[in-house]
């Protein structure tokens, strides 16, 4: 039996990777993959947490967040596709007509 | 005092009303005819309700009877109550009779003078709510009700003045009439409020049925005011009486407020007959006689009524020598003609100003239709300098001119004669006013009623007699006067019958309607003085022990004795005036008169002066110019200046980089789970 605290230093490893990348990335489709990452860590938390206390309500908000993560991708794909239709780059730093 | 119910009385009001809404709201798809049929049938009706109604209680209404018509409860607040009920006593009948009679015939004179004018429907839907708040005025049975109907006949004067809305002197004219009403009218308002707070009631009499009690009653139960000037400013009922007078004299255009009854003379003549001569300029004296019992309990505000009539008589009387526009000598006449009512009043005899209100409302109105069919006649000419001579081509409107003229002058049983005697003979022995004065007024009513005499003399004689001044008048003057058509072509011509037959039912009148009230003295007792019985109950004349020491003790024998020779002496009066006009004015009709008449004494160059300019000035440079530009704008756009800077400085938190939206992000996630662990 894995004890809980693996389990949450994985999810909290996971995010904080996730979190960096959104960081220091500049593609748009890898900080995108980043957003994955931490979503998915806190599913990981969710669910062992879930598992700990024996409650099925965590187990729920994962299909809630999992749902919301496929639209979200859906709508985040799309801008990026548009994007790069506009400017034939991904690059992040570059998206910022909407400054002063 | 009995009460009895008479449910007629709602009908009377309402009937002009219905007429003014329909005429008001589909009289614009109708013809001429039938707007005419409307405008006058309605009229009709209350004329013969009135008529039905008095006949059918003339002798309960003698003794004094009263007729409710309750409709319902309007205002109920705390101890507070106003109702919608109507009230006919003596003084309210006499004052429906009259005004629904000679209105009727001033509408059927008014489908011929206002003939092919494209605003037609709008004119008689005014005048039917004219009729509608002029009845309400009188009808009502507590002072809430007789201020709508006063605030109502103030806005149909408004707007029939500025009835030819496309000329600025109508507009002008209109905007003046308002305002200075308004300033009398919060006179009036005050005065109502402070009776409310004093008497707890602003019903006029007591009604048992509604478990109401009437504030005259409470008036009568206190003790008079003394005669002297803090009573004025008491709080009491003197002040009451004080502040409702100041209402009057803004209604009634007396000093200080008449100047918008001679600018009044902009609408079309029938308005100027009917609410600027019969009706609506006396319902100040209306209410100074329906307030007879706060007055006989208020000497001091008798003797300014007093005061202030008579001078109002004499000031407009020598103004109206010197005028040109024969619609403004009327004008100024009725102003003179309302000063001799409102010093009837001040005298205490209450009956002899309505009685003259009758009169004056005949002939008055008499004299102003005339004037119309004479201006109609004369297409559109109102100054007396180019008429003359139109006995000739007008026989049916100088004839009845002459009763009007005869009538006002005063000449012998002539109903004005009669009317204008009362008073002058009421002043003489006046029980309220301090000893030398009655003598005194008696003095200047006399003048008055010389001068009327003449004034009234010069506008027949320059209008009916002498060289016919419109031919070679011609061009020269024809520019610059807001009538259409050109002088030239000027021929007179009678009016139509619509307009020649209201003349001559009114010039009856004019005649006859003195014989209501013949004095006493001159039947030899045989017949009473009808008037005077008739409006007895319902008006509080002063009695003699009002001022003590002072005519108390005049036997009825030497009263009759004063009586006769004053009546001869106003009857040489007024034939003196007479002759002295018939002959200098036939002799010299352009005769200049002075400067300081011909220009109203540079009352509105005063008031423009001291009042208008003061309040135009205080209004540029204070409230626009600081309070609105400084004050309530400088708050608006300091508002809007504070929100821009607010986003001058925000704009630079937005750097459009999505990383560094993400590094707010996560440091404000930080932050907050700091404090948590901190905690």
């Amino acid at each position: 039996m894995v004890p809980l605290s693996w389990y949450l230093g994985l999810s909290a490893l996971l995010f904080t990777i996730g979190a960096v990348g959104v960081f220091i990335k500049r593609n748009a489709i890898t900080i995108f993959l980043c957003i994955e990452l931490m979503l998915n860590a806190v599913n990981l938390s969710f669910v062992s947490l879930s598992g700990f206390f024996g409650d099925v309500g965590g187990q729920l908000f994962v299909f809630i967040v999992m749902t919301v993560a496929a639209a979200e991708a859906a709508v985040g794909l799309a801008i990026i596709i548009s994007i790069f239709r506009n400017r034939e780059s991904l690059n992040v730093d570059e998206v910022d007509s909407l400054k002063l | 005092m009995e009460f009895h119910n008479e449910p007629l009385l709602a009908f009377i009001v309402l009937a002009p009303l219905v007429g003014a809404a329909i005429l008001g709201l589909i009289g614009k798809n109708l013809g001429e005819r039938l707007i005419g049929v409307i405008a006058c049938s309605t009229v009709a009706v209350s004329a013969l309700l009135s008529i039905y109604v008095f006949i059918n209680h003339r002798v309960q209404l003698e003794q004094g009877h009263k007729f409710y018509n309750y409709l319902f409860t309007w205002i109920r607040v705390g101890s507070f109550r106003a109702d919608t009920s109507l009230l006919l006593d003596s003084l309210s009948a006499i004052y429906i009779l009259f005004i629904t009679f000679v209105a009727f015939w001033i509408h059927v004179f008014a489908t011929g003078y206002m003939r092919g004018d494209p605003g037609y429907w709008r004119f008689f839907a005014y005048m039917n709510l004219f009729m509608f708040s002029m009845l309400t005025l009188v009808l009502g049975d507590n002072f809430l009700m007789m201020f709508v109907g006063w605030e109502g006949v103030g806005l149909c004067s408004y707007l029939l003045i500025g009835y030819y809305f496309t000329k600025d002197f109508a507009n002008d004219a209109a905007k003046k009439a308002f305002i200075v009403n308004r300033i009398g009218d919060f006179g009036f308002v005050l005065g109502v409020m402070l009776l409310f707070l004093q008497a707890g009631s602003i019903f006029y009499f007591d009604d048992p049925a509604r478990g109401i009690h009437g504030a005259f009653n409470w008036v009568l139960s206190q003790h008079a005011d003394p005669l002297n000037m803090s009573a004025i400013f008491s709080g009491g009922i003197t002040t009451i009486g004080v502040l409702l007078f100041v209402g009057a004299t803004g209604k009634s255009a007396q000093l200080p407020l008449y100047v918008w009854l001679p600018d009044a003379m902009a609408g079309p003549t029938p308005v100027s007959a009917l609410i600027h001569a019969a009706t609506m300029v006396t319902a100040g004296v209306y209410m100074v006689a329906r307030a007879s019992s706060i007055y006989t309990h208020a000497p001091a505000a008798m003797v300014i009524i007093a005061f202030i009539g008579a001078a109002t008589a004499l000031f407009a009387a020598t103004i109206g020598l010197a005028q040109w526009d024969i619609k403004k000598v009327l004008a100024y006449s009725t102003i003179s003609q309302l000063g001799y009512m409102f010093l009837a009043c001040g005298v205490g005899a209450f009956g002899a100003g309505i009685f003259h209100v009758f009169t004056h409302a005949f002939f008055k109105a008499l004299l102003f239709l005339g004037a119309g069919s004479v201006i109609i006649g004369m297409h559109h000419e109102q100054d007396m300098r180019r008429m003359g001579g139109l006995k000739k081509y007008m026989r049916v409107t100088c004839l009845t001119m002459l009763a009007g003229w005869l009538a006002i002058s005063g000449f012998p049983l002539f109903s004005g004669f009669f009317s204008k005697d009362e008073i002058l003979f009421r002043t003489f022995t006046s029980p309220v006013l301090p000893a030398p004065w009655s003598k005194i007024l008696w003095f200047v009513a006399a003048v008055t009623a010389l001068l009327t005499a003449i004034y009234m003399t010069r506008l027949i004689v320059l209008t009916f007699w002498g060289g016919e001044r419109f031919k070679e008048a011609g061009a020269a003057h024809s520019s610059g006067h807001p009538a259409e058509g050109d002088a030239h072509s000027v021929t007179p011509h009678e009016s139509p019958a619509a307009m020649v037959l209201p003349l001559v039912v009114l010039a009856a009148g004019a005649v006859l309607v003195g014989f209501l009230g013949i004095p006493d003295v001159l039947s030899f007792g045989k017949t009473s003085n009808y008037f005077e019985h008739l409006i007895a109950p319902s008006v509080h004349e002063a009695s003699g022990h009002m001022n003590e020491g002072h005519s108390g003790g005049i036997e009825l024998e030497d009263q009759h004795g004063v009586e006769l020779s004053l009546m001869l002496t106003s009857t040489v009066v007024a034939l003196v005036g007479l002759g002295l006009g018939w002959f200098w004015f036939k002799r010299n009709p352009l005769w200049k008169p002075p400067r300081l008449l011909e220009d109203k004494y540079y009352v509105d160059e005063l008031y423009d002066g001291t009042v208008v300019q003061p309040i135009k000035a205080g209004s540029t440079n204070v409230l626009w110019k600081f309070i609105d530009v400084r004050i309530i704008d400088g708050a608006v756009n300091g508002a809007g200046q504070i929100a821009s800077l607010f986003g001058t400085s925000l704009r630079y938190v937005q750097s459009g980089l999505a990383r560094s939206y993400v590094a707010v992000l996560v440091l404000g996630a930080l932050l907050i789970i700091g404090y948590f662990v901190i905690r």
